[in-house]
């Protein structure tokens, strides 16, 4: 029988429908105002990938920030399991996600047998999230799924030294308007090592270990990734899509 | 004696000239991006009694002409604040937390404990009978709560930032906004605009917000009176009026001119030093025996 996990996070909703550990059907939608709607269509649309229907699905397990609005879930589960059910099952011998979402970012570190051991978050500071890259996006003109190649071309990175994104925009304004002026690529190798700081900040906190896995949304930046592993000395495992892990995880746990 | 300070802030620069002591003006502007220029613009404020960023003067000043004033006539200038060491023209330069606390002793003798909300910083600071810092604590790494974070939330709401305190207080509805972040209360506040809810309920929210954050910053150093609240935010009727409902029952004084104490601060620093230098070229014969700092004569027959 079928079981699916929504994941309702601030920004996308991601909905995996599993038989039997096989992905039959996922989808991602951009969460909107009311959230129920949304998980819905999300749902419709990984069923019709999947051809099924909602009887078909045994169980729905929510997560993420807006888990509490899904209507037709049986069940709910934290993000933390979710994720770390989800990175396990991709990669049986993860010890550490690292989950980088739109407006939250987690290190989670894991036991032998794959169950959360320790984890640490943060959904109460703009830095570390997506978010940041999003408001740097827009103030450079760049399209976000373009700042990651891009920063990987910087022959060194400016030094952002804010932690908060509102000081960290300050800093970056100041640098565009160097005269002589500094590579773009630069600036965003800059902020691309302000966000990864604060994600190796919370991978210390929990005592993070190899193998290491990245998830969420922001990880689809290489930018980051590649940031992330010189800071940690080992490579980070990046799932082919990054995005739905949590969505898989709940699927896992119904 | 005339004295000058200097307080370059990282969103205005105020600059107070005192004549032995004695406030004889002051003046406010908007920091620019060149320290050097502010610091001279805020000379120029001062001097012409500039009131257009203002409006109006809040204290009572001697009616003395001031506009002839040049910075030469200064016999010390201390300059404080973000952008104290770029002051081309100033004799020295003090911390702003130092500043702060004399400034405000000077206002309000007797003041234990002193808030400033700062454009980009808060702080925290105890102070003793002399007017000199017993204890610190500040937050500077985070937006949240500052003069940046209103000038973001009066912009989203399309009001002007002088108004948001009390527009505030007309609020009927408790909005709860469970972050500080200036980025997430920014699109927290416009989706709720959207939904229609009322801006003063949302300003309160905020405000509400921002109070529990200062007060636990400053229970690290303790509050007891008296208890003044400095820089620009002390003007946020809606943020000091949430503030004294948490402090169980201290009252909060308000400065007439909340946003000078800092280059209040730095003008009697001036005059310390003014002082000071004259004594060392001119030393005093005394009768009474040597005083610490002062060279003298003694008088022996």
């Amino acid at each position: 029988m079928a079981v699916a996990g929504i994941d309702m996070g601030a920004l996308v909703t991601k909905v995996v429908i599993l038989n039997t550990n096989r992905i039959l059907g996922a989808a991602t939608l951009m969460t909107g105002e009311t959230g129920e709607t949304e998980a819905r269509q999300a749902m419709d649309e990984a069923l019709k990938q999947a051809g099924l229907k909602l009887e078909d699905i045994k169980s729905v397990v929510a997560t993420g920030t807006g888990r509490a609005k899904v209507s037709f879930a049986q069940k709910q589960r934290t993000a933390m399991s979710c994720h770390a059910k989800g990175a396990c099952f991709l990669f049986p011998e993860a010890r550490t996600v690292i989950d980088v979402g739109a407006e939250s970012s987690a290190a989670i570190l894991l036991s032998a047998d794959g169950k959360v051991s320790d984890s640490v978050s943060n959904d109460k500071c703009a830095a570390g999230s997506g978010i940041f890259l999003d408001a740097m996006s827009r103030m450079l003109r760049v399209p976000l799924a373009e700042m990651g190649p891009e920063s990987l071309q910087a022959t060194e990175a400016v030094p952002i030294t804010s932690m908060c994104v509102i000081f960290a925009e300050s800093e970056v304004i100041s640098h565009v308007h160097r005269d002589p002026p500094v590579p773009r690529s630069n600036i965003l190798a800059g902020i691309h090592a302000s966000i990864t700081d604060r994600l190796y900040g919370m991978a210390q906190r929990v005592g993070a270990e190899s193998p290491v896995v990245m998830t969420g949304g922001a990880s689809k930046n290489i930018g980051i990734v590649r940031a992330l592993e010189a800071k940690l000395g080992t490579t980070v495992l990046v799932p082919e899509d990054p995005q739905i892990v949590g969505a898989l995880g709940a699927a896992l746990l119904a | 004696m005339l004295t000058m300070g200097i307080d370059i802030g990282s969103r205005s620069a105020q600059c107070v000239i005192l004549d032995n002591g004695e406030l004889l003006t002051y003046g406010n502007i908007e920091t620019g991006p060149e320290s050097a220029k502010t610091a001279y613009a805020a000379v120029e404020a001062a001097v012409h009694r500039k009131d257009e960023l203002w409006g109006s003067y809040r204290m009572e000043l001697p009616d003395v002409k001031t506009s002839h004033l040049r910075i030469e006539d200064m016999d010390y200038i201390v300059a404080t604040g973000y952008g104290r060491v770029i002051v081309p023209f100033a004799h020295a330069n003090i911390t702003e937390i130092s500043c702060h606390a004399r400034g405000a002793h000077w206002f309000m003798p007797g003041v234990s404990t002193v808030l400033d909300m700062g454009g980009q910083d808060c702080k925290g600071i105890r102070v003793n009978e002399r007017g000199e810092v017993a204890k610190f604590v500040m937050n500077d790494k985070c937006a949240g709560g500052t003069g940046r974070f209103m000038e973001i939330i009066a912009a989203i709401l399309q009001l002007p930032l002088p108004d948001i305190g009390g527009i505030s207080l007309a609020s009927t509805e408790k909005i709860p906004f469970n972050t500080i972040c200036a980025v997430f209360a920014k699109s927290e506040a416009m989706a709720l605009m959207k939904a229609g809810v009322n801006k003063a309920d949302i300003l309160a929210g905020l405000h509400e917000a921002i109070s529990k954050r200062v007060l636990a910053l400053l229970k690290r150093i303790g509050i007891e009176e008296k208890f003044v609240i400095t820089g620009g935010i002390a003007k946020n009727v809606g943020v000091v009026a949430k503030l004294e409902e948490k402090l169980g029952g201290i009252k909060v004084t308000m400065l007439p001119e909340p946003q000078i104490a800092g280059a209040v601060g730095a003008a009697l620093f001036a005059m310390d030093r003014a002082s000071k230098r004259s004594a060392k070229t001119n030393p005093q014969p005394t009768l009474s025996g040597p005083t610490a700092g002062t060279a003298t004569v003694a008088l022996e027959d």
